[in-house]
């Protein structure tokens, strides 16, 4: 039985139509670290029965191996959001992307339905994660409530296409326009202890564009990015990778803060710094990053 | 299940399957693919089976096929089916008929 993992590494999340069988039927060999598979936009309103058909199969039959099946599903303001909670949980999905989330009471209402499909369809309660995603100003404001909606929520994610032409903006290269909100929901995300995830990047020819947004998100302390296209997945695992010298520094910061603290010694030297125990959290995330990105091999994680 | 009316689940786009069901007497399957050759008994196969699972005894059932997996082509048929009869959208028997 697979088990629930908030907090797994999540770099990638690259969505697909889980109407088009040429798309799902081998996405895990890009290497994404999740695949989201789209009952939302990318299903016409006339497929949406014949992509939950296909996506029950998907789940049931192809081996995506250690990258997780998200699905998004339709939003609360349309008839199919039900029926698709039902397949999602039949069918064995990791989790569930609530799409234009703005309220706890969203969350809270596809819990419920979450929780009453597990009981259903014989699936131990709990197992289905949630994720939400923010479009909208309302969204944007209520993060840490939607966050802390449910023990199931494991992130929120921006939804950069609605919410600009909510703000009345568009894309701008330096990222102006999507400052406020992206603070906001990163600072709501670590305050409940969920992660974060940005807004795909639609250009498929700016790579550097792309290069530079994540950068950005990765800097601002984001957990990861959608993409829409395996083009985009090298580029944002190299910026979300720990480099060398930030492992070994890393690897430095977490023996000497261990060796002192059984000597009893709360301040020291490491390179030159001064250290305490406030560094060893953000030295230990660096090693599971690179031990989970397999470029740290050692034993302090 | 019965088939009232003609309907059609699929696309024939690369890696998929059109699947079109009519009300029929008995069942009479035609299958068109690209792969008839290697897989055509296959198809075969799986589509009968999953008609049998739905308990559809009559219906004539055109298959064109573009090199879809077994899931899709079980998949096409299903929705088809559960178009025909007009409850594709709701209340699916997952894990039960639809498996």
């Amino acid at each position: 039985m697979r088990k629930p993992e908030k907090n797994r590494l999540r770099r990638t999340m690259m969505f697909m139509s889980a109407q088009k069988p040429a798309l799902v039927k081998d996405a895990y060999i890009f290497g994404a670290d999740s695949v989201i598979l789209d009952l939302e936009d990318a299903v016409a309103e006339n497929q949406k029965d014949a992509a939950r058909f296909s996506l029950y199969h998907t789940l049931k039959s192809v081996d995506y191996g250690s990258t997780e099946r998200v699905v998004r599903i339709n939003a609360l303001d349309t008839p199919h959001w039900a029926e698709d909670v039902r397949v999602c949980v039949a069918g064995g999905a990791d989790a569930i992307r609530i799409a234009k989330c703005e309220s706890a009471k969203d969350v809270q209402v596809i819990d419920e339905a979450v929780t009453a499909a597990e009981k259903e369809f014989g699936v131990p309660e709990g197992t289905t994660l949630l994720m939400a995603a923010l479009e909208s100003p309302m969204g944007i404001i209520n993060a840490l409530e939607i966050c802390k909606a449910s023990p199931r929520m494991f992130g929120i994610a921006l939804s950069g296409g609605d919410y600009r032409r909510c703000l009345h903006t568009k894309y701008y290269p330096s990222g102006s326009e999507m400052l406020a909100a992206r603070g906001q929901m990163i600072i709501a995300a670590r305050a409940a202890g969920v992660q974060c995830f940005d807004t795909v990047f639609t250009n498929f020819n700016d790579m550097e564009g792309f290069r530079a947004e994540t950068q950005l998100i990765k800097e601002m302390g984001f957990d990861g990015k959608s993409i829409v296209t395996p083009k985009q997945l090298a580029i944002a695992h190299e910026i979300f990778a720990p480099t060398a010298k930030e492992i070994a520094e890393a690897e430095r910061v977490v023996f000497a803060i261990r060796e002192n603290a059984k000597k009893g010694v709360g301040i020291f030297l490491v390179d030159g710094k001064m250290l305490d125990i406030a560094f060893v959290e953000g030295a230990e995330r660096t090693l599971s990053l690179a031990k989970a990105t397999g470029l740290y091999k050692g034993d302090l994680v | 299940m019965k088939v009232n009316e003609a309907a059609v689940a699929g696309t024939l786009e690369s890696s998929d399957v059109m699947v079109t069901v009519e009300p029929g007497e008995g069942i009479q399957l035609s299958i068109d693919s690209s792969v008839i050759n290697q897989y055509g008994r296959a198809i075969r196969a799986t589509v009968l089976e999953t008609l049998d699972r739905l308990e559809v005894t009559d219906a004539k059932v055109t298959v064109v096929d573009h090199g879809a997996l077994d899931c899709t082509i079980k998949a096409r048929v299903e929705c088809a089916v559960f178009r025909a009869e007009g409850v594709s959208e709701k209340n699916i028997p997952w894990g039960g008929a639809v498996r």
